[in-house]
């Protein structure tokens, strides 16, 4: 099988080709469903191995670009590349779907082959977003993801599902009308201005706006991003959401979904709209809400009784770090952030994994069933420990080498913006100490809890290349620094050639 | 090359072993593991310092990049001077002895290899700590001995006091993180690098008269983290209810080692200190006034490891007020000395309570003297170490500082000294009680086995003699400047007569008369209940922060703002948009084919939408 000139479109589909096949397989078979479901997991993941091999990280620009008319009239173009930032979300999010496929083994019993097609099918969306160079087909894959979460939060989620399931439809529905209207007008104005129809995000960058303008379509773009990543005051569909969701959609929510949002103000938002985006007053609205969404975050975290939703809440504080440093605008902030995007899909991802293995046996949620588990599952205590450790940012660990670029790039800004985010760090030890306490520790009161089983192998399959994960970004992160470096100079770049309105962003 | 690498990664491996597989070993093999890897690493800094003598010049060594964004470098460096040389044979040192008394006495406890395995990785992190060569890496060791700390003191984890204490401790030293963090990114601003050399290369080019703004800030907020770690006031709440480890930990991590990190990073960075008068002056007072605090409370403690933790806050509350009246290598004299009679004192109460089948109250023990007599004198050398009596250890040290002191303001030499007064008292009152009179517990006291009194022979040795053979000042001149302060045979003979007269005062109270403590206690009631509960300042913390931002966070943010209004206008909103729920309620037959189609024809329509309005364009 030669990939080679097309390898981002295997990437793209093969999931989607898994997908049919699922669906082929007579659904009363359901060992031959699983073992399909995660034989095509892995072969996506397999095939985007390839770009480890091939992938140039010393090249400036879009690498294995692929480009097709698709609605010539239009001038929609199928238009898909990979540049560092993408390269590494597409890795994160074929691994964590694998991951999470596998998960899924035994949690899953209804309606199987469409839940694992809704899982693949979810993976193609995902990946279609961060491989889009055309804005058009980034909405389409954008709209795309929406589907099969709805799906899979509505009819395999939670007791309250179909509540959960609508909020996250008609919230995030809502910021993507809005960021469609944003696309519209850049697309227009392209096409007065050059005459040219197109949904090219590089040709799109010629767009001169008046400022008011430019900061109009920032603002509709942001809400369309803001409501993903999920920023302050727009995160309340994600508790629910996350809560409700069977295990394998928290971790694809939380591991990759939420990083669609802050990809789009990398991808989008920076390089399309960099005058608004160095606006002081928009720098200050989004570093302001970003601050209240991780010391809000942390604070509602510490007080949650439900052990998912105690984890949901924390991944609004720790995506806060990571909006930090985009808005920090200078090479620190957009570095940190973007390391600290794949830092959060191990870090949440493993600890999703973990509630889950636990709910799959004991079936609630409610900390207080919980305490001195760790007597009777200690591999499982010692795992639970080092993910709380990577969330909290203890050094060696993965969290730590993002956060510590994130702030200091945020401190060059402005030293109060860190001064006031490192407390969400210090929180972020204690709710999570405490979880820990709760769960883990002190006698084993509840006897209910008197029959449960460590990992099995399956678990240590599921969990131990996340662990893995964890340690070798937080010894040797110099690889993905490496990645980043080309991409991210390139959007300073961009940032700094803009002419028209240039105000540096000044401590 | 020297590989010092090798230093910390001993342990490493211990840790390694241990922790993966400790669970199938015998004792021996836990054993064999757990000291052989820090005694190796003991004699390979032995090894690396006879290679490197006389070390007059910082030996660095580079293994790779760890962080590195923009101007921000940052490796795994490994560099010794003659002050990292000395932190690393007290800890290498002390390290080994606290190991082979563990294994001793922790005998017969469960979870043997895990605690092994734990002290194992706690030496990792302390070695990486001294041998760091920029602040980040020194960061790396700070945390992670902060972790082992909360491993260790939750050890016990099944008593909810214990995984509170860990919880505590590692959630007070992040507070002080705070500040260590801040300080660095502080640092990358004004020096444009995080490496110890490059940073106070630059700084000394600042001349010290100089009031530089950022360089104050900087040390601060170093303070601020030095703090947290080393039990200083306001942060020192921690390191008391630390003492629900098992002993050997109170001794090696929260006497001896990693309490004492504060005042290694204060002496470490003193370039930078020098240069910040007004952060020194924090440093003394602060470190003065905790001196004062934890002796005043630990005049009346009666669990013995109580008292002897608030000895060590006291204590190092001496070591800053060294650092902050400028001399240093008098501050880190003290952190060598205090680590040998402090270690003592802490294994000697371990040896005490192993004896007493756990006992820790003084009041239930008493005229162990004869019971436990090696036990006795080992404590007996420790104590007379701390109350300064010449010429053992903590007498030099102890006069150091306070001829320091006296240098920089005579009240607060004369401050030093009524301390050194109550230090005496106290541990005295500890051993009278223990030691003297009438055996007041019920159970049968027993002297430890060798493995647990070789270790207290050899620190006892060390108590003894560590201040005269060890002259810490003069070693570390060519790194750490030497202070203005001049010998001085009065001051001095104050200083030890004080000592002197807590020992009387303590054998006046508790063997002669021992009806006046009572007295006094009921005499002055509200003093004596307020010292006894440590001035209520764990209660002030709970009622002033801890409960406000629980509750605050519960009914405030949680329930008000972010159940009641966020949510609250999402669903009013939702409301409107129920007959739209209700439709996509009727679409959702349970029918797989009806889902697909409907995704299907929203694409479809999305697609046809555009395509329609940009064809009428």
């Amino acid at each position: 099988m030669n990939m080679g000139d097309h390898l981002l479109s295997w990437i793209l589909f093969t999931p989607l080709l898994g997908m049919v096949v699922v669906l082929a397989v007579p659904s009363s078979n359901k060992y031959l469903v699983r073992w399909v479901a995660n034989l095509a997991a892995l072969a996506s993941f397999l095939v985007s191995l390839q770009l480890v091999l091939r992938f140039d990280t010393h090249a400036a620009g879009f690498q294995f670009v692929e480009r097709a008319s698709w609605i010539a009239s239009l001038g929609v173009n199928y238009s898909i590349g990979v540049d560092g930032i993408s390269y590494l979300l597409v890795i994160l999010t074929t691994a964590l779907t694998l991951l999470s496929v596998l998960a899924s083994w035994s949690e899953v019993e209804e309606r199987l082959p469409a839940y694992y097609a809704m899982l693949l099918l979810l993976e193609t969306g995902i990946l279609g977003v961060f491989l889009s160079l055309d804005f058009f087909l980034f909405y389409v894959f954008w709209e795309a993801v929406l589907v099969p979460m709805y799906f899979l939060i509505g009819i395999w989620g939670g007791e309250r599902r179909l509540y959960a399931a609508l909020k996250f439809f008609l919230y995030t529905m809502t910021g993507s009308v809005l960021m469609l209207i944003g696309i519209l007008i850049l697309y227009f104005a392209h096409a007065n201005q050059f005459g040219v129809r197109t949904f090219e995000i590089a040709d799109l960058m010629r767009v001169q706006l008046p400022i008011a303008a430019e900061r109009t379509v920032f603002w509709l773009l942001f809400l369309g991003f803001a409501v993903k990543v999920p920023m302050f005051p727009f995160h309340t569909w994600l508790p629910d959401a996350h809560t409700e969701a069977p295990t394998a959609g928290s971790v694809m929510l939380a591991g990759v979904l939420l990083k669609m949002g802050t990809y789009g103000f990398l991808r989008i938002s920076l390089p399309l709209l960099p005058n608004a985006s160095q606006d002081w007053g928009i720098v200050c609205i989004l570093a302001v809400l970003s601050l209240i969404a991780i010391l809000y975050g942390a604070l509602v975290s510490l007080m949650q009784k439900d052990w998912k939703k105690l984890v949901a809440y924390s991944s609004v504080s720790h995506m806060g770090f990571i909006t930090l440093g985009i808005f920090s605008l200078n090479v620190k902030g957009l570095t940190g952030a973007v390391i600290q995007q794949i830092n959060h899909g191990i870090s949440t991802g493993l600890l999703f994994l973990l509630v889950g293995i636990i709910y799959e046996r004991r079936h609630t949620r409610e900390i207080a069933e919980f305490g001195g588990v760790a007597h009777r599952m200690p591999n499982y205590a010692v795992v639970f420990a080092i993910a709380m450790l990577s969330s909290a940012g203890l050094p060696l660990l993965n969290g730590f080498v993002g956060e510590f670029t994130i702030l200091q790039g945020a401190f060059e800004v402005n030293p109060w913006w860190a001064a006031l985010a490192v407390p969400g760090i210090v929180l972020g030890a204690a709710y999570l100490l405490w979880l820990y306490q709760r769960t883990m520790l002190g006698e084993l009161t509840n006897e209910k809890n008197r029959q449960l089983l460590d990992l099995n192998l399956r678990e240590w399959a599921v969990v131990l290349p996340l662990v893995a994960a964890a340690f070798w970004i937080g010894i040797y992160p110099k690889p993905l620094f490496e990645i980043v470096e080309k991409p991210v100079a390139q959007i300073m770049d961009r940032l700094h050639r803009t002419e028209l309105h240039q105000k540096e962003v000044q401590p | 090359m020297h590989s010092l690498w090798l230093i910390p990664i001993f342990p490493l491996v211990g840790f390694l072993i241990n922790g993966m597989l400790g669970r199938r070993f015998s004792k021996t093999v836990i054993n064999t593991v757990a000291v052989g890897s820090v005694v190796l690493s003991f004699l390979w800094v032995l090894k690396a310092l006879s290679a490197l003598a006389p070390l007059n010049e910082t030996y660095v060594e580079h293994y790779f990049t760890w962080i590195s964004s923009g101007t921000l470098d940052i490796g795994f460096d490994f560099a010794i001077d003659r002050l990292t040389m000395v932190m690393l044979l007290v800890v290498t040192g002390i390290g080994s002895l606290i190991h082979v008394y563990a294994t001793g006495y922790m005998a017969h406890e469960g979870g043997y290899y895990r605690f092994f395995a734990y002290l194992n990785l706690f030496m990792f992190f302390m070695l990486t700590l001294v041998l760091a060569a920029n602040y980040v890496l020194l960061f790396v060791g700070w945390e992670g001995v902060g972790l082992c700390s909360y491993l260790l003191i939750g050890f016990y984890f099944l008593k909810k006091s214990a995984s509170d204490a860990g919880k505590k401790a590692f959630i007070v030293n992040r507070i002080g993180d705070f500040g260590f963090s801040l300080a660095m990114f502080l640092i990358v601003i004004s020096f444009g690098t995080l490496d110890f050399q490059k940073v106070f290369a630059k700084a000394s080019t600042i001349s010290p008269e100089v009031q530089y703004g950022s360089i104050t800030t900087i040390c601060l907020l170093l303070l601020v983290g030095a703090i947290g770690k080393s039990a200083q006031i306001p942060l020192y709440v921690w390191l008391p209810d630390a003492m629900e480890g098992p002993t050997p930990v109170s001794a090696l991590i929260h006497a001896a080692t990693m309490v004492t990190a504060g005042v290694y990073m204060i002496a470490r960075s003193a370039t930078l200190f020098e240069r910040a008068p007004i952060a020194m002056d924090v440093v003394a007072y602060i470190g003065l006034a905790t001196a004062v605090m934890a002796a005043t409370i630990g005049l009346v403690q009666n669990d013995i490891k109580k008292v002897y933790a608030y000895s060590t806050v006291s204590q190092l509350g001496y070591m800053f007020l060294g650092c902050g009246v400028g001399a240093f290598s008098a501050g880190i004299w003290h952190v060598v000395t205090h680590a040998f009679f402090k270690a003592l004192l802490f294994l000697g109460a371990g040896s005490v309570i192993h004896a007493c089948a756990g006992e820790q109250d003084m009041q239930k023990m008493g005229g162990l003297m004869k019971k436990i007599p090696i036990t006795f004198a080992v404590l007996f050398i420790a104590a007379m170490a701390i109350a300064g009596v010449p010429p053992l250890s903590g007498h030099y040290s102890k006069d150091a500082i306070l001829m320091a002191a006296h240098a920089r303001a005579p009240w607060m030499y004369w401050v030093g000294v009524v301390t050194a007064g109550m230090t005496a008292f106290y541990v005295f009152r500890s051993i009278f009680l223990t030691f003297f009179g009438e055996y007041r517990g019920k159970a049968h006291p027993h002297e430890s086995p060798a493995v647990m009194w070789v270790p207290l022979a050899v620190l006892a040795v060390l108590s003894l003699i560590g201040g005269y053979a060890f002259n810490i000042p003069e070693f570390l001149s060519p790194v750490l400047p030497m202070h203005g302060g001049v010998h001085d045979e009065s001051l001095a003979t104050i200083a030890t007569a004080a000592g002197l007269a807590g020992i009387l005062l303590a054998a006046i109270c508790y063997l002669f008369v021992p009806s006046i403590p009572g007295a006094l206690a009921s005499a002055f009631a509200p003093i004596y209940q307020t010292l006894y509960d440590k001035y209520y300042v764990d209660e002030l913390y709970n009622v002033s922060i801890v409960k406000p931002i629980a509750n605050g966070s519960r009914e405030i943010l949680w329930k008000g703002a972010d159940v009641g209004v966020f949510d609250a206008l999402v669903n009013g909103a939702g409301t409107t948009s129920m007959a739209l729920g209700g439709l996509l309620r009727k679409m959702q037959s349970g029918n797989l084919r009806t889902y697909a189609s409907w995704v299907l024809i929203g694409i479809l329509l999305v697609m046809g939408g555009f395509a329609v309005y940009g064809g009428a364009k």
